[in-house]
């Protein structure tokens, strides 16, 4: 885990070498003198050589020192952690949502398949499917913003002011990134279900007098789980680390929102540590999907 | 030099202690049909409609089975034996099946009634085994659960400990070794014979009139496939379960049934005594099937 960490980090800080611009021309214009050029590039330590300043970075980041912002001369810790906060609520509201729609489409598509409902199911969910975050965004603004005024659009509210009124805000973009996850959580649930209901210990089941929803509840669900826990996992990491489009229309405070506007400006401490946190998030999810499938699926765990 | 002949005729050292005097000595024919009638299947036919033109895969099948009673079903893959098994059952139930006929126990009809009538019975008056014990068993519930499952469903009221009891005497019953150790194990965690052994616990732990053995041991090795056959005699011989056993091996269905029904393309084309149909073959099929036994000879 560790280990992912470090080449996450390398591969990033070799990647800054690649993109053209540097730091120091960004912050002084193009307008500035070498000489104060220069003079910058050593205060930062750009002069240096990469791994050399790489090291150092490293050496920091392992002692929980993130630097400071080369634009808001602020450190990073501060000037981030506000931002995770807002980020990891959408994420968790969004995964909530997409929950709350994925399992009982996906399960009573599933008990109903090829019901007239199943079907038109379906097709509602090639077409959300189909549908990019932004644009679902924007109908949403407009529906419930501007002619329902269920919120301001644009007017986020910061935690810091008002939780609840914060948490309204988060609602309809948390929907605009659920919709599109949630329709094919629903679609892969009604597959692992219909094909889990096709084993042989589904008919043991029958045959000890279970109904069909004994059947699923007891014995199918949990194994139609085990696909999805994985989708599940995967959707929550893309919630945290890639909900930019939506933070943007909805104009959110997010670390999207920061880390875009901070590779714009080359502001490096705070890209290196967004994405480092991102990894990490996607790291211990990936963690955390591990050890539910081996409390889950007692075969694995004996592996 | 030793002869090979020689070393064959010596019984394993690893074969567990049971031989041709086995205990369990099944009731005669004559005597299981003065026993009163626990099913009786009218005319059955089943046909798949999953294609264009529709499948019969029985027809006009027909069997009386009494208390105590063990029926043996053979006949080549696809001639419906599973498929008559599966309908007793009541587990044909898929919208592209048309099934005809009546399956009677006691005063229902099987075949015509709803499922919530037909859920009373199964796993509590008629229960069913199948051929692969890994596959039937649910990989991720602990043996104990599975054994229990029928009591939970069927006599709800029951407490969890009498469950429990009951499932550890079941398991013990069947032969499974440190019953209280199975019963937190998950199938995986045990040997072919010792699932199907904990399948059978779970069919028989409601006591049921009919046991639908369907190939049983054909997943098994011939040491633990004796086993289970032996099993099923002990458990027909003590608790007078009538069992309806389906099979293509012809040696076992010889062994252990009183009655036997043979199955060819559908059709029951020969049905009698075991040991008459056995000895007396009135049908070309039933004689080729016979003949086709494997002949050991030392």
């Amino acid at each position: 885990m560790l280990i992912t960490l470090v080449v996450v980090s390398l591969c990033l800080y070799l990647s800054f070498q690649l993109i053209s611009g540097d730091p120091a021309t960004r912050m002084l214009g193009t307008s500035a003198t070498p000489e104060r050029l220069a003079a910058l590039r050593q205060e930062l330590g750009l002069d240096q050589p990469v791994l050399l300043q790489y090291v150092r970075w490293l050496g920091a980041f392992v002692t929980g020192d993130l630097g400071t912002s080369y634009v808001y001369h602020q450190p990073v810790t501060e000037l981030l952690s506000s931002k995770i906060i807002v980020t990891l609520s959408l994420a968790l509201l969004s995964f909530v949502f997409m929950c709350i729609i994925a399992f009982p489409v996906g399960i009573y598509t599933a008990k109903h398949a090829g019901s007239v409902l199943d079907r038109i199911v379906l097709v509602v969910n090639q077409v959300i499917m189909a549908i990019p975050p932004f644009f679902s965004g924007i109908i949403i603004s407009w529906v419930f913003g501007m002619i329902l005024h269920l919120f301001a659009p644009g007017g986020y509210i910061s935690y810091t002011k008002s939780i609840p009124q914060f948490v309204g805000y988060l609602v309809f973009p948390a929907i605009a990134i659920a919709l599109p996850r949630a329709a094919q959580a629903a679609r892969l649930i009604r597959g692992s279900i219909l094909e889990e209901a096709s084993k042989n210990y589904t008919r043991t089941a029958y045959s000890r007098g279970n109904s069909t929803n004994g059947v699923l509840f007891n014995h199918v669900l949990k194994h139609a789980f085990l696909p999805v826990l994985t989708f599940m996992g995967m959707s929550l990491g893309n919630m945290l680390a890639g909900s930019l489009v939506v933070e943007r229309v909805f104009n959110i405070p997010g670390i999207s929102n920061t880390l875009l506007t901070s590779i714009g400006n080359r502001d490096y401490p705070v890209v290196l540590a967004a994405v480092m946190w991102i990894a990490s998030i996607i790291i211990i999810i990936n963690f955390l999907v591990d050890v539910l499938y081996r409390v889950i699926d007692p075969r694995t765990a004996e592996e | 030099m030793t002869n090979v002949r020689e070393l064959t005729s010596q019984a394993p050292t690893n074969l567990p202690e049971r031989s041709s005097s086995s205990p369990h000595i099944l009731a005669s024919p004559e005597e299981v049909a003065a026993n009163e009638i626990v099913l009786e299947v009218k005319d059955l036919c089943i046909e798949f409609h999953d294609h264009k033109l529709p499948e019969r895969v029985v027809e006009n099948f027909n069997l009386v089975l009494h208390k105590g009673e063990i029926m043996g079903i053979v006949g080549e893959s696809g001639s419906g034996k599973s498929m008559s098994a599966l309908a007793i059952a009541g587990l044909l139930n898929r919208k592209t099946i048309s099934k005809s006929g009546q399956i009677l126990f006691e005063d229902k009809d099987f075949l015509n009634c709803d499922r919530r009538c037909l859920r009373k019975y199964q796993g509590d008056e008629i229960s069913i085994i199948f051929q692969e014990p890994m596959t039937s068993l649910n990989p991720l519930h602990r043996i104990g659960r599975q054994v229990e499952e029928s009591l939970r469903i069927h006599h709800p009221r029951l407490s969890k400990a009498r469950r429990y009891e009951l499932a550890i005497y079941t398991m013990r019953a069947v032969g499974l070794p440190e019953p209280e150790k199975v019963y937190r194990m998950y199938p995986h965690e045990l040997s072919g014979g010792m699932r199907q052994r904990a399948m059978i616990a779970a069919a028989m732990i409601g006591d049921p009139k009919i046991l639908i053995a369907d190939e049983p041991t054909t997943a098994l090795d011939v040491t633990i496939q004796a086993q289970i056959i032996d099993l099923l005699k002990e458990i027909n011989v003590s608790q007078g379960t009538a069992i309806l056993f389906i099979s293509h091996d012809l040696s076992l269905v010889e062994q252990l049934c009183h009655r036997v029904i043979v199955m060819q393309q559908g059709k029951i084309i020969e049905t009698g005594i075991t040991h008459d149909v056995f000895t007396n073959p009135q049908e070309a099929y039933t004689k080729a099937l016979i003949d086709a036994i494997p002949k050991v000879e030392l």
